[in-house]
């Protein structure tokens, strides 16, 4: 089989191919380095790539096969980590010069299950330094383009993530969404990208932006992909203690059942003003499809949204200001050659290595704990959290989805806002509530703009109701595949 | 007329809880390994490590809060407490802010008697809480650099904190000493000043007598073994006292004690006071401690130090000084109760307990090479064997003097009493026909002491025991000996 028609085939399809022996992992290894050797160099997903490591798994995969010791599906498929989880003895850098050499000495959870799965795991990809940023402009190795169009962003934080399978340099990678951070460059990138509930996959070996809100979770080309991928990374994890203890249906079933039309509901504060007027359109065409398909739409309200913005920038820069206070030039941070004495180790080591949005928000978070302040705000957002939660709770007492775009606008301009940090912050609206309330959130594409820019469609979920919430989202992903349009990268 | 003034000081001690592994993750404790081996990605704040949390470390603090009488709390958190400092690798310590695991509580002290035979007054210390935190790097500084270890870090640790509730440096030594019985003698730690397992900050006021209000707080470190806080308390009174005698004013400030030049010198001031930015930790959950777990502690509570001494001299009417001796330790108190069981005696038994055995022990000690020397839980004598040691005396096997030289034999051999009086042919020579004929001889030899004693000189028999006793090298029944003496000069 030719290397251009396996990147084209879903991680699904390439291990159908696997068990029926039309091709071999090591095949499919090859197929994608030849692909991120002829697009990354205008791309630019991957941070970091072991050629070797990664062709030895395949093969090892291969020498399993051939045993009849195959692990599973994903066995011999590539999967590529954004460079915030760690994987024994590879580097991670949190796309930041802080880390520049650091190699983690240990494998991530969800890396172990993925190697316990026999997936073959590939080179660290690009993002927004330490997760924090909605373009990947924050990247300090440069950022990521959308391979739809390479003048414009990926989304963020996990743009490598999005971008790598958009442009078939990976069928599957994993990123992580602490305020809209997988949905969101899965919406710009046209794949989907979906944020599990708070406490499914273990966050052990994920470098922490903000802890309560960090979640790991799959891209790919489908939902039926990403169904595999999830129940593959999910479980209780002795390690994490915010990991709940659950059992992990099988997703990839629970798809090949026939579903029941639900109700969807559609929060009208998602649906007010600064929606990009294809995305509306786009999504309206979507809702009609529910619609033919028998599934109930309701109108609803969720009161709090438009205070989701400011209570996450609370919350989410006061965990990152004690999360990445580790970070300090002592150890295995990159030390400033200009320290004279022990604080300036800390403070240039700091200054140097970290980059704008990171220091603004570490700042802004440690703001946020000082003495005298800690009630008017860290206080104040943890209990507005709480009342955005139950915003949730009562609209899943009447439907059992709820529908929304997932970004304002398609992919913006490198540029267009990341002189103007509020404006950046405002496209994560739509998805940081998701994150504020621990729910499961997911990101399917649903057509592109006049102009070629792929749109995404958000779909949140009951907390532990992955299995319905990718029903619903199979049951549009089957029968439009918009993923599966990949973009034209020949010069 | 001066002003007198009486002195207020509360005390801040932290234990080492002894746990098999560290707080927040399965790598273990202990002292005096070679530096950075007692770690992994938990204690090296290494990128997307977790805690989770030891539900020993949860058990010890429960049972050091039943000891002391505190109230143990349903719901306990684990807080942040940020700042940079090499001690730290997350720079932050996990601890307990604002929900403690115990609050209130009590230490009951002895004060000293009037002499140490003479037990002294008691009365109770008040306490304000008790929280568990994590333990922080061991820093050595040298002239151009510090170097960290941490093996210490992450370690369990205890602070309780008394009420400003002792008055003078006797109380505090008082204070000191009793908790440290009860916190080794309950299993909790060792409590080796010497190996930081218990470590001390006192905070010292001073005020005119006769007033309400404290007097300004000035907080000692560095107070490293118990005579050590004794003597730092002792300056400090001292420096505060002829402070406002001369007019001037306290300030409130950390000072360290310097046991070499006996002073205290300021570390920072009020105005350098760290704001730690307390935060509740993202990362683990809080732990509900039911009444079930705390009724399950309770039971295996042992007895209280002071308890068991008053018990010993009302029911076995073991004098203070001997009880004193051994209340301050179980295993040594164990000891003592089997072999009082095994024996008529217990006051013999604790004065063997007291002096024989704590001298063999304590020169065994000085003698071994090992760290921790010999304990009485690998004494060579069993409580069964020097209860037969014990018993020949009484039964009239062997005289005091001989048991008390087989002794440290049976220490240093490991044999038992029986054992070795039957070796050395020590038994006592109870042979009537054998001592008549030596006492008849020994009157021959000395008739001048023989005609003394017949003339009403009771002490002349002395002279003619002793010589009956040297002939049979001290192995004659003395009883048996003073009968036939009688006898024969009755004559």
């Amino acid at each position: 089989m030719d290397s251009s028609s396996l990147i084209s085939k879903t991680a699904t399809e390439l291990s159908g191919e696997l068990e029926v022996g039309t091709c071999k992992a090591e095949e499919i290894a090859q197929a994608y380095l030849e692909q991120i050797d002829r697009v990354d160099g205008k791309v630019h997903a991957f941070l970091h790539r072991d050629d070797e490591d990664f062709l030895a798994q395949a093969r090892a995969s291969d020498e399993r096969r051939a045993k009849g010791e195959t692990l599973g599906a994903l066995d011999g498929i590539p999967v590529c980590l954004k460079d915030v989880i760690s994987v024994e003895g590879q580097p991670l850098t949190a796309a930041s010069k802080i880390l520049k050499d650091y190699v983690s000495p240990y494998d991530a959870t969800v890396t172990r299950k993925l190697k316990e799965a026999g997936a073959v795991i590939g080179g660290r990809l690009n993002l927004d330094e330490f997760a924090m940023g909605s373009s990947t402009e924050n990247s300090a190795y440069g950022p990521t383009r959308n391979p739809w169009n390479l003048e414009c962003v990926p989304g963020g934080s996990s743009g490598g993530s999005s971008a790598a399978v958009a442009a078939r340099e990976a069928p599957l990678t994993l990123g992580s969404d602490t305020g809209g951070s997988i949905r969101q460059p899965a919406s710009l990138c046209g794949v989907v990208g979906m944020k599990p509930t708070y406490g499914m996959v273990s966050r052990y070996g994920l470098a922490a932006f903000a802890s309560s809100l960090d979640q790991i979770g799959p891209f790919s080309q489908t939902v039926e992909d990403a169904a595999l991928l999830l129940e593959t990374i999910s479980g209780h994890d002795p390690l994490d203690s915010t990991s709940y203890p659950s059992e992990v249906p099988s997703y990839s079933q629970i798809l090949k059942e026939n579903s029941q039309p639900c109700a969807l509901g559609l929060p009208k504060e998602f649906f007010g003003e600064g929606m990009d007027d294809e995305v509306r359109a786009a999504v309206e065409k979507a809702i009609e499809f529910y619609k033919s398909k028998g599934y109930e739409i309701v109108d609803l309200s969720l009161p709090t949204t438009d205070l989701s913005v400011p209570v996450y920038y609370v919350i989410a820069t006061a965990e990152a200001s004690s999360n990445l206070a580790r970070y300090d030039g002592i150890r295995y941070t990159t030390r400033s050659e200009h320290a004279e004495n022990a604080v300036d180790v800390y403070a240039k080591s700091r200054g140097e290595g970290f980059g704008e949005e990171v220091k603004r928000r570490c700042i802004l978070g440690a703001y946020g704990l000082s003495s005298g302040y800690y009630d008017a705000y860290y206080l104040r957002a943890q209990k507005t959290r709480t009342l955005i939660r139950q915003d949730f709770d009562r609209a899943f007492e009447k439907v059992d989805a709820i529908l929304t775009p997932t970004s304002p606008t398609p992919a913006f301009k490198f540029g267009e806002k990341s002189e103007d940090p509020i404006s950046m912050y405002l496209s994560d609206v739509y998805t940081i509530s998701t994150n504020l309330a621990g729910l499961p959130g997911l990101s399917v594409p649903c057509g592109f703009t006049q102009s070629g820019l792929p749109i995404g469609l958000q779909l949140i979920g009951k907390a532990f109701g992955e299995g319905k919430l990718l029903s619903v989202a199979h049951d549009y992903d089957r029968e439009h595949q918009f993923g599966r349009q990949a973009p034209n990268l020949e010069d | 007329m001066s002003v007198k003034y009486e002195t207020v000081m509360g005390l801040e001690v932290h234990v080492q809880l002894d746990t098999n592994s560290k707080m927040f993750t399965r790598v273990g404790t202990g002292f005096g390994k070679p530096p950075n081996t007692l770690t992994d990605p938990v204690v090296l704040g290494l990128p997307g490590a977790l805690p989770v949390m030891n539900r020993d470390a949860i058990e010890k603090s429960i049972k050091v809060g039943l000891l002391l009488g505190c109230k143990i709390a349903d719901v306990c958190k684990w807080d942040r407490k940020n700042y940079f400092y090499p001690d730290m690798p997350k720079n932050y310590q996990i601890s307990q802010f604002d929900q403690p695991i115990c609050e209130g509580g009590e230490v009951e002290i002895e004060l000293p008697g009037e002499t140490p035979a003479v037990m002294g007054e008691h009365r109770t210390v008040m306490l304000t809480r008790i929280h568990l935190e994590e333990d922080v790097g061991k820093l050595t500084h040298y002239e151009r650099d510090s170097l960290v270890d941490y093996n210490r870090a992450g370690s369990p640790l205890l602070e309780i904190v008394s009420e400003p509730d002792l008055f003078t440096p006797d109380e505090v030594f008082a204070y000191l000493t009793s908790l440290r019985n009860s916190l080794v003698s309950a299993g909790i730690s060792p409590c080796d000043m010497e190996k930081g397992q218990l470590r001390c900050d006192a905070n010292v006021s001073i005020r005119p007598v006769g007033t309400t209000t404290l007097g300004t707080k000035v907080e000692l470190k560095n107070l490293n073994t118990i005579s050590g806080v004794k003597q730092g308390v002792e300056y400090e009174i001292r420096r505060q006292t002829k402070a406002l005698e001369n007019g001037e004013e306290i300030f409130q400030e950390t000072r360290r004690w310097n046991p070499d030049e006996k002073r205290t010198t300021s570390m920072r001031s009020k105005e350098m006071a760290h704001d730690y930015r307390y935060f509740p930790d993202p990362d683990l959950m809080p732990v509900k401690i039911d009444p079930e777990w705390i009724e399950r502690v309770e039971k295996e509570l042992p007895e209280k130090p002071f308890d068991k001494q008053r018990r010993y001299m009302a029911d076995m009417n073991v004098p203070y000084t001997a009880t004193s001796a051994l209340c301050g330790d179980r295993p040594l108190c164990e000891f003592f109760e089997q072999t009082a069981k095994l024996t008529k005696d217990p006051v013999k038994v604790a004065n063997w307990v007291v002096n024989d055995l704590l001298r063999e022990l304590s020169q065994a000690k000085r003698e071994s090479e090992e760290e921790d020397g010999v304990s009485v839980e690998d004494c060579p004598v069993s409580p069964e064997s020097l209860a037969e040691l014990i018993n020949l005396i009484e039964e009239g096997v062997v005289s005091n003097n001989v048991a008390k030289e087989l002794f440290p034999e049976m220490f240093s051999a490991g044999k038992s009493a029986r054992e070795l009086v039957k070796e050395k042919g020590l038994e006592m020579k109870s042979d009537g026909d054998e001592i008549e004929s030596l006492c008849a001889k020994a009157i021959e030899d000395d008739p001048d002491a023989a005609e003394k004693f017949k003339g009403g000189k009771e002490g002349a028999i002395n002279a003619l025991k002793g010589s009956v006793m040297k002939a049979t090298r001290g192995q004659a029944n003395p009883k048996i000996v003073d009968e036939i003496l009688r006898r024969l000069l009755s004559n």
